[in-house]
């Protein structure tokens, strides 16, 4: 390629490298910035606030900060019921809409997508009355069938946010995987079916293998929004505030830490520790799952 | 049977983008006719019923699972408020669903509106310019071979990762430091440089425009901005409308940034407006339930137009976005 061609080819990326500097790395430089420092009040609080260099207390005071630890790990743990839930759930409905006819498999493909084209604050917001025992339908539901199920308890709420993540994710999910699922080569179930092996067998060793790839990419995509979850608590938290503490989630600590307590040199640590951490899962789950396809 | 309407349908409207996702299969489209069917799938109903019936009942109890709560919630939105506090969730009673509308349009001047317009307006307006530079991006990316390009296209995969507090506080404060926060340039400027269109952008271009075409044009005498403008991005509609619309869902969807950097209500999304209206209750113990749940089936509705509009856009980015 000539040289002065290659120089204008560079030139279609400026616009958005410039873009990229300013929206994401001048902001991440000046989080990191920003976390080195602690508002510092002179005397007895009389005196102007100063800005003072600590260095990587914030740091050392994130890692032990107890809510915010509780809150990580709250975090994974859900991630850890609620993804292999939702991605079973998944995988068992994109392999159903693959054995029945086309005609079928059509319809309810669109049907299943529903959920994925309502905004998650919105469905948020009409879960949260569904639970509702004033307005929802469901305490009724439950009470004809002998439960006393009450959504907004604190043993409750995480099944409850559970499910309507999965709600809201299975459509998604089922599509990625359906759609891997359409390039398994046809003549192997052939193969299979001459050599007589069942639908089911044929399912859980021909197909599920295959998607492999599909159900590692839709774990981690899942798992790097979990570790994010915001919307859904922050909604609940409206309804039952005695449930869903302001330090429910990561971010929500770093959001109220920021905004709430005006402590923005810690939020900053804190946002900073939490891409670490995500950057670490999101690696250590990857090389987890490839290595195992060795 | 699963190869046939689907592949009719999906190969020839978007054969050329999802070739590499659904590979093989498209390649072989049967031509019509039913015998021809019966040859490359045989009819999985004949050969058991009863696992096609199990099956089907599965997918009609998910089907039922993924529609009720919208049912609901269209339900809920024609009653008043005695018929939502007391009677039966699913099925109707009463018939005030006008009532609630009007409720919603002139709720505090009609801010209901000034919402749908802002979203409408961060949503079309940033999409708009964030796919333009997008394609920009990705055509220079997959087609130029200039110093520092690894640089780019690693930062571009790479802020998948970057959790959206570390962006969002910083900017905001950054914002805030130049007078943009609480402005509707504080929504609009985030949503133009989006690395998840860029990389779309990149795998269409390396899908659709072969270098052949772009020397033959050069040596015809043609620009390289002309190039740009008149060939790639006529031959990029498709992928640019893809990249558009999931662009646009992401910006219509948004929360944490649009809660972070507007303040005063008459900037406020559609989502914020939703949020703000169903936190009422717990602040002033005034019970808006109605005009949250009309809301927020009014805020469906042009996602849903969209997207049942466009759904061979969006099929193909979904698959391709998860599958490259």
């Amino acid at each position: 390629m000539i040289r002065s061609q290659r120089w204008k080819g560079a030139a279609f990326t400026v616009p958005f490298q410039l873009g990229f500097v300013f929206l994401y790395l001048l902001p991440i430089g000046y989080a990191v910035y920003q976390s080195m420092f602690l508002q510092k009040q002179s005397g007895l609080g009389l005196g102007s606030a100063t800005k003072e260099f600590v260095g990587l207390e914030n740091y050392g005071q994130g890692l032990t900060d107890a809510a915010f630890m509780t809150s990580i790990l709250r975090v994974v743990l859900f991630a850890c019921v609620q993804i292999p839930f939702m991605l079973l759930v998944s995988l068992v409905l994109a392999l159903a809409l693959d054995a029945v006819t086309s005609k079928v498999a059509g319809r309810f493909r669109i049907l299943l997508l529903v959920p994925y084209m309502i905004p998650g604050v919105v469905a948020a917001i009409v879960w949260v009355n569904l639970y509702s025992p004033e307005v929802g339908p469901l305490t009724p539901l439950g009470e004809l069938f002998g439960f006393d199920w009450n959504f907004f308890a604190p043993s409750m709420v995480w099944p409850a946010i559970g499910n309507l993540l999965t709600w809201h994710g299975i459509g998604y999910n089922m599509v990625i995987i359906y759609s891997a699922l359409q390039g398994v080569p046809r003549e192997l179930f052939e193969a299979a079916r001459l050599d007589g092996a069942s639908e089911l067998r044929i399912a859980l060793s021909i197909k599920v293998p295959f998607v492999r790839g599909a159900l590692v990419l839709t774990a981690l995509l899942s798992i790097i929004q979990m570790l994010q979850i915001f919307n859904e608590p922050a909604l609940f938290r409206n309804v039952t505030p005695q449930t869903v503490s302001d330090s429910f989630t990561p971010i929500m600590i770093i959001y109220n830490q920021a905004f709430n307590a005006g402590n923005y040199h810690y939020a900053a640590a804190l946002s900073v520790l939490l891409a670490l951490i995500l950057g670490v899962a999101s690696f250590l789950f990857y090389r987890l799952t490839s290595r195992e396809a060795d | 049977m699963a190869l046939t309407e689907n592949r009719k349908e999906d190969g020839a409207e978007n054969g050329r983008e999802s070739g590499g996702a659904n590979g093989t299969a498209t390649a072989t489209v049967p031509p019509r006719g039913r015998t021809v069917r019966r040859l490359t799938r045989p009819d999985p109903a004949a050969r058991s019923r009863g696992g096609q019936r199990f099956l089907l009942v599965g997918l009609v109890l998910a089907g039922a699972y993924s529609l009720f709560p919208v049912w609901w919630l269209i339900v809920a939105s024609t009653k008043d408020r005695v018929g939502l506090y007391q009677s039966n969730g699913l099925w109707f009673s009463g018939m005030h669903l006008w009532d609630n509308l009007h409720q919603v349009f002139t709720y505090e001047d009609g801010i209901f509106l000034r919402w749908t317009a802002n979203s409408f307006l961060y949503a079309g307006v940033g999409s708009l310019g964030g796919t333009l530079i997008a394609l920009a991006t990705g055509y220079g990316l997959a087609r130029f071979d200039f110093p520092g390009r690894g640089v780019v296209f690693a930062a571009v995969v790479g802020s998948f990762l970057i959790p959206i507090a570390l962006l969002t506080l910083p900017l905001y404060l950054l914002f805030s430091a130049i007078g943009l926060v609480d402005t509707p340039w504080a929504m609009l400027i985030p949503c133009l440089i989006n690395p998840f269109s860029v990389y779309l952008a990149k795998v269409y271009t390396e899908a659709t425009i072969p270098f052949e075409l772009l020397e033959a044009a050069r040596i015809d005498g043609a620009g390289e901005l002309r190039i740009f403008f008149s060939i790639v991005l006529r031959m990029m509609t498709t992928g640019g409308a893809t990249v558009f619309l999931l662009a646009f869902v992401n910006t219509w969807n948004a929360f944490f940034l649009p809660l972070t950097v507007l303040r005063g209500e008459e900037n406020w999304t559609l989502n914020l407006g939703l949020y703000n209206w169903s936190g009422k209750r717990l602040e002033s113990g005034i019970d808006v339930t109605s005009l949250v749940l009309t809301g927020a089936l009014l805020s469906i509705i042009p996602m849903a137009i969209m997207m049942v509009a466009m759904r061979r856009y969006w099929r193909t980015g979904v698959t391709l976005g998860a599958l490259k």
